[in-house]
């Protein structure tokens, strides 16, 4: 199948305070097929929100993508005019952003804030509008619509406002959405909720999803693929289980066995230390070598010197680490 | 063995909370009843909304119980007067979930570390400071970042401080509420080590609240389930997990998302 979305070496710096700039994404690159869904997994600091801002080009303004092409649909985002992708943002491409009680206009009715969104891509009459919102609403809503439509923000859980979300992410009918950290702020079962309803409109829609987190387990859920960014870089990325159970570079199996195990039958974990990664991740890196050098347990001399590029493991299943290549040169 | 904290029939009630302008009180503890053993780890887990932070403000003394006891060794705390609640609060220490927000930004990480020390009567400058760095000692920070302001430090080491802060005054109870939630799987980790290393050493008790039933499992000794301002379930860890019995304690449970099972043998490595 075709690819919806193709980026490559995308590269994003922001400018500090003091004049000096740090690389935020060092040449970023991925496809992704019509229908198809991204797991984005990265902790702080690993460029995982500038990916999700840099693809609509809606970095702050002390950032700036320096290089690299995204095209979307064989058009060239970074070359299209900002009134061209005025009307690519929301119609084509949807954002769905990480704090739902933020996002969402605390003085606006649920209904109108969805309204809105159509009402900027269209001309609609007015109830044409009306009964397309609550159309809308409903696929996210299958009970109490008419409720929602009426509430304030305030007025509804913090599930109900990433509902809200998503069907204004929805209104317009895109081929891609971007989620950023859809679920992070809920807890347990409305996150599950959360998880359930991208895995409908996945079905119901077809929709290509780029969905990121920190959370492997949600990945797990949902995406087809997964991209493990560490430092601005691509470090692997490869089908979802293949990445969960034989994870290739020291980073993403570092990452899962810092995750304590839910139900340990044995009970022999047991407040046992847990496997942590030394370190953390906002120090930059400033050496030319692999961004997780200075906090990896099987580092080696080469790594400070050069990055590794993404090796194939496997058809599908690249890595970035120069322990994978020796591997696959012996074989 | 002696419970240090019991806690009995606790009621909070925020009247005319229920819903906006409805004039119906919010019931936000309804009779909670629990006891920690000095030196173990207590995790209270449910839902937003079920009562887990009223419950931590209560306990901190930072709400009023509408009625109930809060036994802390032989002393019930919810009848001190607030000069009494002084002596009382330096022992039981809460720590938030979002460390950014928790810590003065215009301060240095010595000044944070001291503040708690001067309000609690201590003079000697040089003494605070002495008492400072050990502080930073204890929870695994670098001295070199005494003069930093929180801002420049990272979520892991914020959070750091945050604990560091609530040992100043040399607590016996420590609550945390989901004093991990807003951290990096990696760095929940360290943190969570940090706290089992502070437990073994100095035999800090925590109250562990929490929504990461994984987390809580690993830490804690005994779990509370809570559902809407009550107690669903309570017992040992390894009971609740393996025999659930409430419906709540099983939906919870069913909500965690899994990492499949075939990850477990790539983690031993």
């Amino acid at each position: 199948m075709a690819s919806i979305l193709e980026v490559r070496d995308l590269r994003v710096s922001y400018r500090s305070r003091t004049g000096g700039s740090t690389e935020a994404l060092a040449g970023v690159s991925f496809d992704l097929k019509a229908g198809e869904v991204l797991g984005v997994l990265g902790e702080s600091g690993s460029g995982k929100s500038t990916l999700a801002a840099s693809l609509l080009r809606l970095l702050p303004s002390n950032g700036k993508i320096t290089k690299g092409a995204i095209r979307f649909e064989g058009k060239d985002l970074l070359q299209t005019s900002s009134k061209e992708l005025q009307g690519i943002r929301g119609k084509c491409i949807s954002l769905i952003f990480q704090e739902p009680s933020v996002a969402l206009h605390p003085t606006m009715r649920a209904g109108e804030q969805v309204r809105q969104v159509l009402a900027a891509h269209g001309s609609w009459g007015k109830s044409e509008l009306r009964e397309k919102t609550r159309q809308i609403l409903s696929t996210v809503f299958p009970e109490e619509v008419e409720r929602i439509i009426e509430s304030y923000p305030h007025q509804l859980s913090g599930g109900q406002r990433q509902r809200v979300l998503i069907a204004q992410a929805i209104a317009c009918g895109p081929s891609l959405i971007i989620a950023d950290e859809p679920t992070a702020s809920l807890d347990p079962t409305t996150q599950m909720e959360i998880i359930g309803v991208f895995r409908t409109l996945r079905e119901k829609l077809g929709l290509a999803m780029i969905l990121i987190s920190h959370n492997p387990a949600v990945l797990a859920g949902l995406a087809d693929r997964v991209l493990v960014l560490y430092g601005g870089s691509v470090v692997e990325l490869g089908p979802v289980a293949t990445v969960i159970a034989l994870p290739g570079h020291p980073y993403t199996k570092a990452l899962f066995a810092s995750i304590p195990a839910p139900f340990d039958e044995s009970g022999n974990n047991h407040k046992k230390k847990l496997t942590t990664i030394p370190g953390d991740s906002l120090t930059p890196s400033l050496q030319p070598g692999c961004p997780f050098e200075p906090r990896c347990s099987e580092r080696m001399q080469k790594c400070r010197k050069r990055e590794p590029e993404l090796m194939k493991l496997s058809e599908a299943h690249a890595v970035s680490c120069f322990l994978v290549e020796s591997q696959s040169n012996q074989s | 063995m002696q419970p240090l904290l019991q806690v009995q029939n606790l009621v909070k009630r925020y009247p005319g909370k229920k819903f906006v302008n409805s004039g119906e009180d919010l019931l936000a503890l309804d009779g909670v009843s629990f006891s920690i053993v000095a030196g173990t780890t207590l995790a209270i887990v449910g839902e937003s909304g079920s009562g887990k932070s009223t419950l931590a403000f209560c306990l901190a003394c930072l709400e009023r119980l509408t009625s109930g006891s809060i036994w802390l060794g032989d002393k019930d705390i919810v009848k001190l007067a607030e000069k009494d609640l002084r002596q009382v609060r330096p022992k039981i220490q809460l720590i938030f979930q979002d460390p950014a927000n928790s810590l003065n930004q215009r301060w240095d990480v010595l000044e944070i570390l001291s503040e708690p020390m001067i309000l609690q009567g201590r003079t000697n400058r040089n003494e605070i400071r002495q008492a400072a760095h050990t502080l930073l000692e204890k929870v695994g920070l670098s001295s070199e970042l005494g003069e930093r302001s929180p801002r420049e430090l990272s979520g892991g080491q914020r959070q750091r401080l945050a604990i560091a802060r609530a040992l100043a005054l040399e607590p016996e109870v420590l609550i945390l509420d989901e004093a991990l939630s807003a951290l990096d799987c990696s760095v929940q980790a360290q943190i969570a080590n940090l706290l089992m290393e502070l437990q073994s050493c100095l035999g800090m008790t925590y109250l562990f609240i929490t929504h990461d039933i994984a987390m809580a499992a690993h830490l804690a000794d005994e779990i509370v389930v809570m559902n809407r301002g009550q107690i669903a379930e309570r017992g040992p860890t390894e009971k609740i997990l393996k025999l659930p019995q409430h419906e709540t304690t099983r939906q919870l449970l069913a909500a965690v998302p899994r990492l499949p099972r075939a990850v477990r043998p790539a983690l031993e490595q």
